[in-house]
């Protein structure tokens, strides 16, 4: 194993000044998007007094979901101690925070009151799981700007470890929090439960794991740098571990309220006659985003192709948003139960399920996040040396001995010079 | 019949006559109207809070809604409050706040047919303050639960947590605001008790207008006043909220469901 070379990325072809100026155009647009709703106010998108959390709200958990996810790649070789994964370390901090960065964009600026943001910053009900959210996420960023400080500078780097169970512990508390956000509602039967925050914490390693997979092969995709095989084979079998887990807590989850007789009636609507509902749970969540890539992550030939691996992680991406989708909107189309036992109808839609469509203006919002998140890692990684010059097997990989024979379908050049 | 007359029952715990009798403050206790309600001045002073004071935790007021007296088709409370409080929509039901609805509910085994006005419940342990990360909803030391506006900043959490789907999101620009009831675009209201009726010894909109022009099948009162209409009438029947297995102990509390 060599001594890894950091640099930053030369960032200079039209191909990278593109990208951004992608990123940038989503970013306007869900300005744009914003200013929209600030001007008419909410009444111009989906949501309304019954589905009061939309399309914003499932971009921004997603993301907020995800960017905990991503620095488990950095807290298995800091904390765990696994050597092959030290070198992606700056980059699944990075990820973290600049995915953290775009969902909590989204989040604030689809607030009613935006401008008031200064109001959450200042004043605190302790009592709230909101608020103890806002010092985890602003937290975060301080904790993991340490710990990237720690893994960066030379003179700092006797502090990783340290500083990395401390990234770690505040990443499992912070995704506590969001998944708390749902697990603390009483009232509603599809979210009231204790599970939510564990489910949540595993959602949270598989979606951030898939994107760090995309923007890792991204990255040393367009700049030419060397990828081995055997960062990603550890990679895709973690993602396998994780999608596997996921897929447990959901059934646990759901078990558990099949059981109560009170909420077998949100569980029929989401597991068989909830319409869009339904269809995301089964073919986006369960069958797409969980079975697919546990068959292309851990089948001997699918596993072993990089392309399959890319598409396995863009599958629990697309099945993570379907999670997250009918946790947020189908759990409020079902309507509260006021009156057990009793039909009900009022001019407030009581008793009826709720329909939701949402908006451009929502997407664009939502999109807007992602493409925020994605342009902070592009431009970072311009700025300063997050990504190692190589990742091929004979670089990072302490058990590297000679080219197996799955991982020459996707041998990267340098690899076989470096062996 | 076992209650009394409707217009009797439901006689104004504090109204105006309430308020001249702080005048009166020599005798040790008044009678309101008609035997229902008796008060002590120093009670009645406390119930009239004036600027500035702090509302005061000797009380609790209560709503008790009475369905039995509730009709299908009747929406004189809603009216009343619409009308009180400005809330008036934009033709849009699904946006338009609502602080106050009828609800009709029907028995599946049964076919038992019940109306009820629902609004703000005013919980003993309300989740919408609970979960409010700035403060903004709160509820006062007499227990009526009210957002104050300045600090909302219209994040609908109260919204997701509250089991009554008592809470509005204001979608869209307010006009012609009443100047007791400030509103806001991008925060969240609800029913206020009609506290700036309530501040002044009045009763809120809703009860008024349900004594003067419909049933009498609300009841509005001290909750921790046992010689008040209110809770003679709790005490002398069965009565149940909504979702009292949740233990939020709300002060809306209803008879005949």
């Amino acid at each position: 194993m060599k001594k890894i070379v950091y640099r930053e990325i030369e960032g200079s072809s039209a191909g990278f000044y593109s990208l951004l100026a992608w990123f940038g155009l989503f970013i306007i647009a869900a300005g744009a998007a914003t200013l929209y709703m600030e001007e008419y106010g909410h009444y111009v998108t989906g949501m309304t007094n019954q589905i009061v959390w939309g399309m914003p709200h499932v971009f921004a958990v997603f993301l907020i979901v995800a960017a905990s996810g991503a620095l488990n790649v950095a807290s298995i070789s800091s904390v765990f101690g696994r050597k092959i994964y030290k070198p992606l370390g700056r980059l699944s901090a990075l990820l973290a925070i600049a995915l953290l960065a775009g969902g909590l964009a989204v989040l604030v600026l689809d607030l009613g009151r935006n401008d008031r943001l200064i109001i959450a910053m200042t004043k605190y009900n302790f009592k709230s799981i909101f608020a103890w959210n806002i010092y985890l996420y602003s937290g975060f960023f301080v904790v993991v700007g340490i710990y990237l400080w720690m893994m960066m500078e030379r003179k700092m780097n006797r502090f990783t470890r340290v500083a990395g169970l401390f990234a770690f512990i505040w990443r499992l508390s912070l995704t506590t929090g969001t998944g708390s956000i749902f697990g603390f509602l009483v009232a509603r039967e599809a979210y009231d439960s204790a599970i939510m925050a564990p489910m949540f914490i595993v959602m949270s390693f598989s979606f951030g794991l898939a994107i760090f997979i995309l923007v890792l092969m991204a990255a040393y995709g367009w700049t030419g740098r060397p990828l081995g095989d055997a960062v990603i084979k550890r990679l895709k079998n973690l993602l396998g571990v994780f999608v596997a887990g996921v897929l447990y807590f959901v059934t646990v989850q759901h078990l558990t309220n099949l059981y109560a007789a009170g909420n077998q009636g949100v569980e029929r609507f989401i597991l068989l006659d909830g319409g869009i509902f339904t269809s995301l749970f089964w073919v986006g969540q369960v069958f797409l985003g969980g079975l697919v890539p546990l068959v292309l992550v851990f089948h001997p030939v699918t596993g072993a192709m990089r392309q399959y691996v890319a598409l396995a992680a863009a599958l629990v991406i697309l099945g993570g948003f379907a999670q997250i989708y009918v946790i947020i909107i189908g759990g409020q189309a079902y309507p509260l139960e006021l009156f057990p036992g009793m039909e009900v109808t009022s001019s407030f839609f009581d008793g009826q399920i709720n329909s939701y469509t949402p908006s451009l203006a929502e997407i664009a919002l939502g999109l807007g996040g992602v493409a925020l998140a994605l342009a902070l890692v592009t431009f970072a990684a311009k700025v300063l040396p997050f990504l190692p010059m190589s990742l091929a097997d004979a670089d990072i990989d302490p058990h590297y001995m000679k080219p197996e024979p799955e991982a020459e379908m996707n041998e990267v050049e340098g690899t076989e010079k470096a062996a | 019949m076992t209650s009394p007359s409707n217009k009797k029952a439901v006689t104004p715990p504090i109204d105006a006559a309430r308020r001249n009798l702080l005048k009166g403050a020599g005798a040790l206790t008044v009678t309101l109207a008609a035997g229902v309600t008796l008060i002590s001045p120093a009670r009645a002073q406390i119930m009239v809070r004036k600027s500035g004071q702090p509302a005061s935790s000797d009380i609790r007021w209560g709503l008790l809604i009475d369905a039995n007296k509730c009709t299908v088709d009747c929406e004189v409370c809603v009216v009343a409050c619409r009308t009180e409080n400005g809330w008036e929509g934009h033709g849009r039901p699904e946006t338009d706040p609502q602080w106050i609805r009828k609800v009709n509910l029907k028995d599946k085994k049964t076919g038992v047919r019940v109306s009820l006005p629902v609004m703000c419940q005013h919980c003993e342990t309300p989740p919408c303050v609970d979960v409010c990360p700035t403060g903004a909803s709160m509820k006062r030391a007499d227990g009526i639960v009210l957002v104050d506006k300045h600090i909302c900043i219209g994040c609908r959490y109260c919204m997701m947590a509250c089991p009554y789907k008592a809470r509005s999101f204001v979608h869209e620009d307010v006009t012609n605001q009443k100047p007791y009831q400030p509103r806001g675009k991008g925060t969240v209201e609800a029913c206020t008790f009609c506290v700036h009726r309530v501040d002044a010894g009045r009763i809120p909109a809703c009860v008024e207008a349900c004594t003067e022009k419909a049933y009498g099948a609300l009841t509005f009162g001290d909750l921790n006043d046992p010689s008040s209409e209110i809770s003679k009438q709790v005490s002398r029947y069965v009565t149940t909220r909504i979702r009292a297995d949740l233990g939020l102990e709300p002060g809306v509390i209803y008879r005949g469901i």
